[in-house]
């Protein structure tokens, strides 16, 4: 067992967050100029970039689908980003978050119109303090969304654990360390529908209820700063091409 | 082509079937398939188990060895878990680095031990600092027919269960049985047609745009969840999974363990 770590003050966390409180968000949309889309993010001390590329031709072509695109998802973290320098490269971990990350995404992008093609999402995690998929997600939404890839919806996503006993809103590196459970979910806010879910640690039942519904709450947030950040990125390209002419 | 042709017709028949109540072999959604577990297979290996579910079987095997710990926690044993889908287990799969769904199979079943803290790690240690037991679990699937997850999650639970550790191999005392506080059983789910069926066969693990695994202790609790597949959930159908989980975990960690 784990020793205790006071992680709660006087009702508050450490970083003077309540139980329900997100990490500040900044969004920047359309960093890249290579990329077709391209969002910068951060969630706290999380800094993460996202880039798009495509629809375009698929390699290796074996790996075309004949009906739809084929996503290909690249979660990484850069060799700096965490405390113990990561060594560069994808390991188990990131293989498996890039899967959940890619499948997250299934369900908005409207991969039939463009049959035989690639799209293909990088997320580069520049610095890290708990979080980073869904970082690394909600960055990618808006990177697909800049980059015009037809999508159904943008999907949010964030994560809730359990420190000191209590069910609390998105960890950061501190409280995952020394928490006693992680879950992080991906939604499309405008449905309710859960596309990535994901728990590690110990809940009750009950635990686990309140905590979806906590989450599921703060993609809401989430989702209306994605939707502001597109809006504000879109004015200036109007008001520029304005000026143009 | 020829494969992708197949699995379109037998999805269809799936869904079809679900739609009217019914699934391929007869069974109701909320049943699994036959279930056996085998202990003590292999030989040279400190705990093992063959775990089939209906067609599909798997056997898993842990090796106990001394080595380093790990800096961070120089005074607790260490868990690694490793899932090999050999070709011989299926015409899908094939030779070479582990692929993303033998990581994340692997993953999975670690998440479950290690968030249940079903082994007490504590007691692994042999020197501070310098040796502890570390415990190998390799799942080995040696015939894919569907809900791969449950079975090599019931065979390392099963394994640890029976693990003798070698301690008169290095000259050591010391307990001969693993330190096991829990029982952590994985229940998977699939919703197809809006309907959830639990222990998918390989069809209807096709056919289903999302698969959920719920991980869970002798206590009820919850100690790990996992989401797989292209499609989306409501709130309310993870909450009947959950449920469902919890039971059928129950059920089986009940007959089997």
């Amino acid at each position: 067992m784990k020793e205790e770590i006071e992680l709660i003050k006087d009702g508050k966390r450490l970083d003077g967050r309540g139980f329900d409180e997100l990490r500040p968000i900044k969004i920047e949309v359309g960093v890249l100029k290579r990329a077709d889309g391209s969002c910068y993010l951060e969630l706290g001390d999380n800094k993460v970039i996202a880039a798009v590329y495509g629809p375009r031709e698929m390699h290796p072509r074996h790996a075309q689908d004949a009906k739809m695109a084929v996503v290909k998802f690249r979660y990484n973290m850069a060799p700096f980003s965490t405390d113990d320098r990561k060594r560069p490269g994808p390991d188990r971990r990131s293989v498996e978050i890039s899967k959940v990350c890619r499948e997250a995404f299934d369900p908005v992008i409207m991969r039939e119109l463009y049959p035989k093609a690639g799209i293909e999402v990088y997320v580069e995690l520049l610095q890290s303090d708990a979080g980073t998929r869904t970082a690394g997600i909600n960055a990618a939404s808006i990177a697909l969304a800049d980059a015009g890839i037809p999508m159904k919806d943008i999907v949010s996503s964030i994560a809730v654990g359990k420190i000191n006993g209590e069910v609390v809103l998105d960890l950061n590196a501190v409280e995952d360390n020394n928490g006693e459970a992680d879950m992080p979910i991906a939604m499309i806010a405008r449905t309710n529908t859960i596309t990535a879910l994901q728990m590690d640690g110990r809940l009750t039942k009950e635990e686990f209820e309140r905590g979806l519904k906590l989450a599921m709450g703060a993609c809401h947030q989430i989702y209306e700063l994605q939707r502001a950040a597109l809006v504000t990125r879109y004015n200036q390209n109007y008001e520029s091409k304005k000026e143009e002419r | 082509m020829g494969l992708e042709i197949v699995s379109d017709v037998r999805t269809d028949y799936v869904c079809n079937l679900v739609r009217n109540g019914k699934r391929e072999d007869g069974r109701g959604f909320r049943e699994y398939r036959d279930i056996s577990v085998e202990r003590d297979v292999i030989k040279r290996a400190e705990g093992s188990a063959r775990v089939k579910i209906g067609d599909t079987d798997v056997l898993v095997g842990v090796k106990v060895e001394p080595g380093t710990p790990f800096p961070d926690t120089p005074d607790k044993g260490v868990i690694i878990t490793n899932a090999e889908l050999v070709p011989l287990a299926s015409p899908e799969f094939e030779s070479g680095p582990p692929n993303e769904n033998s990581i994340q199979l692997a993953r999975v079943v670690d998440r479950g031990i290690r968030g249940s803290e079903a082994i007490d790690l504590d007691k692994l240690c042999i020197e501070e600092g310098e040796k502890v037991w570390m415990v190998f679990i390799d799942i080995h699937v040696l015939d894919d027919n569907g809900n791969l997850t449950d079975a090599a999650a019931l065979g390392a639970i099963a394994s640890l269960l029976n693990l003798r550790i070698p301690n008169e191999r290095y000259g050591l005392t010391g307990e001969n049985t693993l330190p096991m506080r829990d029982t952590p059983v994985a229940a998977t789910m699939v919703e197809i047609e809006g309907n959830i069926l639990v222990d998918p066969s390989f069809d209807e693990g096709n056919a289903a745009a999302s698969s959920v695994t719920v991980i869970s202790n002798a206590d009820g609790t919850l100690s790990g969840m996992q989401k797989s597949g292209s499609g989306g959930l409501k709130e309310a159908q993870i909450a009947e999974m959950v449920e469902i989980g919890i039971e059928k975990a129950g059920e089986i960690r009940g007959k089997y363990l």
